[in-house]
């Protein structure tokens, strides 16, 4: 099951819970590759959403890296994930570096990475579900304010 | 007096403008005059008459730092500089053979043949970023031309021709051919005639039929006219065979899908419109320019953990990297110029409204890959020299080398320089899985040569450089309305600078004018203390 990337920011136009500015075309006037990569599809399945795009920064292993003062969180053994709505908030709204992904990745391959994310990564086994990505866009609660989430 | 009658040069003119009514005025005058209307940049700063002894801290030894330090120092501070790394230029940089690659999770060993080179960050700078090429000239960086717009260059799309990826110079033709065709339509069956007067509808046809080459029947066809802009299937020659023989356009359906339109938009921006240039032998000669003036002011593999500030002044806590020992650094003022991913993690002594701009930057994310071949194949078997070639793919594109053109021996291909979704799939692979990834992509344009003649590979991605954690600053409007104002205010003995505390987001230009516009304002503010 693959959900191609230009789909996914129609499928996502009406969501307003973050700005709609797609990280796939960046802002103004900025150095970029130009119309390349229009394409790319990112599949639907949480382990293989993952994969593509968390594993990126958070690493294949999800316990992130860097230097003390220059980190990225792990998301393996995060207490912070034993509420769902705070991966939510930070996939959807993005958090401090992390960009948003809101426009990027559709509700349901953010519910399916976060799922699996909570499940593999940690010991939360209550799925997140697009019901509940919907919650959080009605009630669009603030980025939570913790410096070191996950350090 | 004989002089005062002689009408002043327009340089004369400038500099009296200047001197009366300061940088802008000048700006505004040279914006009449028709100069400098694309950038803000209006000289270097007349910085003088610091306090004596007046210090200021620099943070970060990228470009942003180093220009303030280098400004700084000549209008008589004592500056430092802390660096994270054990290099200056920050994402001003150049990998060559005989270099590593330290990311997080990860480490490579280049390999690339002597003056071979990759840049990973920068690589091109446009004819009116004027702050950069300034500097360039006074720091003796040789600037030659970069190959931005290459018409034999080839665009793919996987739902286009069958996935063969095509010359952009026919696809560039077929669509102002059948763009024109269908407006000669609509004008001729009269579907325009509330929008247009006769006088330009008559104008309009005229325009298609030429701009568009269409035929007599205001068609775009196959014709000699047409291959002389697409090309040919039997190019022009001497003798008995000289005569051309044109090919086929393609049609409507499959130019559309090619998405050509969209490299069509993207050659029409200012940031990418020709000329364009790049320094002669790797992008970091820029930031060697820099080094070689403040260098020995730089104190690198120094981590910064703390900043704070008082009446007095402004001290920041650092641990060496290298020695795992700690010491502070106090200055009068400060100029800090590291990265938001890192910034906010730091215990920064400024305002709530600060912090929560700092908090709100987030980095869009970017990778790098090159590709040294043994030969420039792009060149000897296809007449590609330089230019870009897209596709769809994770990838996003191919460059080709600008200098060096039609010499012999290994040369070195972008092989992929993506943002967004395709930045984060080549980012999370293991470097080599990368590289791999790359040839199999890239192999689209190049199926006989690509993987053949690859020798080795180099590749970055941004967001797992260590010290940055990201390629670039992600505003929108929104951000910028709620946060950009806080971000770039001076406060207390503290301001910031970098492409993040611009509206050149991404470039280095952003970097320079940002950090000109810091120390400025450093500067009126000490001048007045």
């Amino acid at each position: 099951m693959t959900g191609k990337i230009r789909g996914a920011v129609l499928a996502l136009a009406g969501v307003t819970l973050a700005t709609a500015a797609s990280l796939a075309t960046p802002g103004f006037a900025q150095d970029r590759p130009g119309p390349g990569g229009a394409t790319v599809e990112v599949s639907t399945e949480g382990q293989e959403v993952y994969e593509q795009i968390c594993q990126a920064c958070h690493m294949a292993d999800a316990k992130g890296g860097g230097e003390p003062g220059a980190m990225i969180p792990a998301l393996a053994g995060n207490a912070n994930l034993a509420d769902k709505d705070y991966p939510i908030i930070v996939v959807m709204k993005g958090r401090g570096g992390m960009p948003w992904f809101n426009g990027v990745l559709t509700k349901e391959q953010i519910a399916a990475v976060i799922t699996y994310v909570r499940g593999h990564f940690n010991d939360y086994h209550d799925p997140v579900s697009v019901a509940d990505i919907d919650r959080i866009v009605a009630a669009n609660p603030p980025v939570p304010e913790c410096n070191t989430c996950g350090h | 007096m004989i002089d005062q009658f002689t009408p002043p040069t327009r340089r004369q003119l400038l500099t009296m403008i200047g001197k009366a009514g300061g940088a802008a005025a000048l700006y505004q005058a040279m914006t009449v005059m028709g100069h400098a209307k694309d950038s803000q940049f209006t000289g270097p700063p007349q910085l003088s008459g610091a306090k004596p002894g007046a210090t200021v801290l620099v943070l970060g030894a990228g470009l942003a730092g180093m220009l303030a330090a280098y400004e700084l120092t000549k209008a008589g501070y004592k500056v430092q500089i802390l660096e994270f790394q054990g290099r200056a230029g920050g994402r001003n940089y150049t990998v060559r053979g005989g270099d590593t690659i330290a990311e997080i999770g990860s480490k490579q060993n280049v390999t690339f043949a002597p003056g071979n080179y990759l840049n990973p960050g920068p690589w091109r700078i446009p004819y009116h970023h004027r702050t950069v090429l300034h500097y360039c000239k006074e720091l003796g960086v040789q600037l030659e031309p970069f190959l931005q717009i290459n018409h034999n260059a080839l665009i793919h799309s996987k739902k286009a021709f069958g996935g063969a990826p095509q010359p952009y110079r026919e696809l560039m033709v077929d669509w102002k051919g059948h763009v024109s065709e269908l407006l000669a339509k609509s004008l001729d069956a009269g579907a325009l005639d509330t929008a247009v007067t006769a006088e330009d509808k008559a104008k309009l046809m005229e325009a298609m039929r030429g701009w568009g080459v269409l035929d007599k029947d205001m068609r775009y066809t196959k014709s000699d006219h047409v291959g002389e802009q697409r090309g040919w299937e039997r190019p022009p020659g001497g003798g008995i065979n000289g005569a051309p023989i044109p090919n086929d356009p393609s049609s409507l359906t499959e130019t559309l899908n090619s998405g050509v339109w969209q490299t069509l938009g993207f050659y029409a921006e200012h940031v990418m419109q020709t000329t364009m240039f790049q320094p002669k032998g790797g992008m970091d000669h820029i930031g060697k320019g820099f080094a070689a003036k403040v260098g020995k002011l730089i104190r690198y593999n120094t981590r910064v953990t703390k900043i704070a500030q008082d009446d007095r002044g402004v001290t920041a806590a650092w641990t060496d990297t290298k020695t795992g020992a700690t010491g502070e650094t106090h200055a009068d003022w400060m100029v800090c110029t590291i990265p938001a991913p890192v910034l906010n993690q730091i215990d920064f002594q400024v305002s709530a409204e600060k912090k929560a701009a700092i908090r709100a930057l987030p980095y869009g994310n970017s990778v790098k890959i090159g590709l040294e071949m043994k030969r420039r194949f792009w060149e000897t078997d296809h007449a590609i020299y330089g230019g870009i070639s897209f596709t769809d793919q994770a990838i996003s594109l191919v460059s080709y080398p600008s200098a060096g053109c039609f010499t012999d021996g290994p040369a070195v291909l972008l092989g992929a320089y993506p943002f967004g979704p395709g930045a984060y799939m080549l980012a999370g692979m293991t470097p080599e899985k990368r590289i791999q990834t790359a040839l199999e992509q890239g192999s689209v344009f190049h199926p006989k040569e690509y993987k053949a003649e690859f020798l080795s590979g180099a590749t970055v991605a941004w967001n797992r450089m260590p010290w940055i954690l990201g390629c670039c600053a992600t505003w929108t409007e929104e951000s910028r309305a709620a946060h950009y104002q806080n971000l770039v205010s001076m406060e207390g003995r503290i301001v910031l600078a970098g492409e993040h505390c611009s509206y050149y987001g991404c470039w280095q230009e952003g970097a320079l004018l940002s950090s000109l516009d810091a120390i400025t304002r450093l500067h009126q503010r000490a001048s007045a203390a």
